[in-house]
């Protein structure tokens, strides 16, 4: 019997050279594409959702070829994907493996659920701080001060 | 420590350190005993009331004055190029061409500190939205001092609408720097939000949920009581239920502590019953009544003249 490695190489083939998105929660997948504009970059970009995952139930992830993602460029999606891992993969070898970080401020990306923020009425950039509270992610918006656990934020700047 | 304000903009009372707060404090005392005609002369304030207000703009304007400023503003936005679309980023920076400083309020939570990225000059934030006031909770933390003869270790009741009101979220997350003993009395749907619940426990601060004025009166230094309206309710019933359970009488207060005052961040509409001005522990007059010298105080030190 094949084993499931092998299975899973013909669900998203294997690269030769590229990036590999792997550990992305389920559902964010495409947001992360649109957040790194990875579909206009021009490179081939393959993406498989839900997979079965032991650590969070199902898992997306993205395949991008001949494209070398750095941390910075990472830590961008941090926030929709925080248990996301980066493996950079040279001649089909993963040569570097690297996970997210998130930054203690997010500039730009998260649109405030508050409706009554300014940011919703003028155009502004958004800017959230970050704060770890007991294990959670709380992002506190930099003009309204309101404080949204990561589930409540439904809207992205893409 | 060195405090110094000069330029800054007030617009979140976390913003502020201890050292800052007590600086405000000692400045408010010494406007009220001494007051200082000619110390803003030649500084125009810009008062820009986006929405309306009575004490806040009356006392920020008046306060200005007393120190020999001048103010321009409007305390109607539809006179104002905002009726024509204008951004209120462009509104301030081009206004902050005009004045020294710049008193803001508007319905917008954040506005204040979108205002601020449009100019250099110092806004002082009297209102946004459901925000923030941070003048507010200064002239509240001064008429605490002035009536108990300190800040440190008080017990202090806050009723009412513990969830939407602005005001009792500032005071409770100021009063984390004295060490305050704190009672939050609302109902179940109005009580104070957890984010505040969680920086209390946090901060080790001491605080206890209750549903009666008549459980902590008898218990503390402070009770701040607040309005509950009515529209705040999905359900006029439950409404009608609790309301009068958060009204405050004279006869609830025989066995209060001899240093006990009550106080309101003002306008109140029936949960404080006429009978309380007449006794000895109503001091929420007297607490609008400082709104005049923390605002005089703050006006003077972004603007240099006070350290």
């Amino acid at each position: 019997m094949k084993n499931q490695k092998q299975l899973r190489a013909f669900k998203v083939f294997a690269i030769k050279e590229g990036t590999v998105i792997d550990h992305i929660p389920a559902g964010q997948a495409l947001k992360i594409i649109e957040v790194l504009k990875l579909q206009s970059n021009k490179k081939i970009v393959t993406t498989g959702l839900n997979f079965p995952s032991k650590t969070l139930r199902k898992k997306d992830i993205i395949k991008v070829e001949n494209y070398e993602l750095n941390q910075d460029q990472a830590n961008r999606v941090a926030i929709l994907a925080p248990t996301a891992t980066i493996n950079i993969i040279n001649d089909f070898v993963l040569t570097k493996k690297f996970k997210v970080e998130i930054p203690n401020k997010v500039e730009k990306i998260i649109i405030c659920p508050n409706p009554k923020c300014i940011t919703k009425q003028e155009q502004s950039d958004s800017c959230f701080y970050v704060e770890h509270i007991e294990k959670q992610i709380k992002l506190q918006c930099k003009y309204c001060e309101k404080i949204f656990a990561q589930a409540d934020i439904n809207e992205y700047n893409i | 420590m060195t405090v110094n304000l000069k330029g800054r903009d007030i617009i979140s009372i976390q913003e502020l350190n201890k050292e800052e707060i007590l600086r405000i404090l000692k400045n408010s005392h010494f406007l009220k005993k001494t007051p200082q005609p000619i110390l803003l002369t030649n500084q125009v304030m810009g008062s820009c009331f986006f929405e309306p207000s009575t004490r806040t703009r009356l006392s920020f304007e008046t306060a200005m004055q007393r120190l020999g400023g001048r103010v321009v503003g409007f305390a109607d936005p539809a006179v104002t190029s905002t009726k024509k679309g204008e951004t209120l980023y462009d509104s301030t920076r081009i206004i902050g061409q005009y004045v020294d400083v710049i008193a803001m309020r508007h319905q917008l939570e954040g506005s204040a500190r979108r205002a601020s990225e449009a100019t250099d000059k110092p806004i002082i934030n009297g209102g946004d939205g459901a925000n923030q006031h941070p003048t507010q909770t200064l002239l509240d933390l001064f008429t605490i001092e002035e009536c108990q003869k300190k800040l440190e270790g008080l017990d202090i009741a806050l009723v009412g609408d513990l969830k939407y009101g602005r005001t009792t979220h500032s005071l409770a997350q100021a009063l984390t720097h004295f060490k305050a003993r704190l009672y939050f009395v609302a109902p179940d749907s109005l009580q104070m939000p957890n984010h505040i619940c969680e920086e209390l426990k946090r901060k080790k601060i001491n605080y206890t949920i209750h549903k009666k004025i008549e459980e902590i009166v008898n218990k503390v230094d402070i009770l701040y009581m607040t309005r509950i309206q009515g529209e705040r309710f999905p359900d006029q019933m439950e409404y009608e239920k609790i309301k009068n359970i958060f009204v405050l009488t004279a006869d609830m207060l025989s066995h209060a502590r001899t240093n006990l005052k009550v106080l309101h961040p003002l306008p109140r509409v029936g949960e404080i019953t006429a009978d309380v001005d007449t006794t000895k522990y109503a001091y929420y007059f007297e607490q609008a009544e400082n709104g005049l010298y923390v605002r005089q105080a703050l006006l003077a030190m972004v603007l240099g003249k006070l350290n």
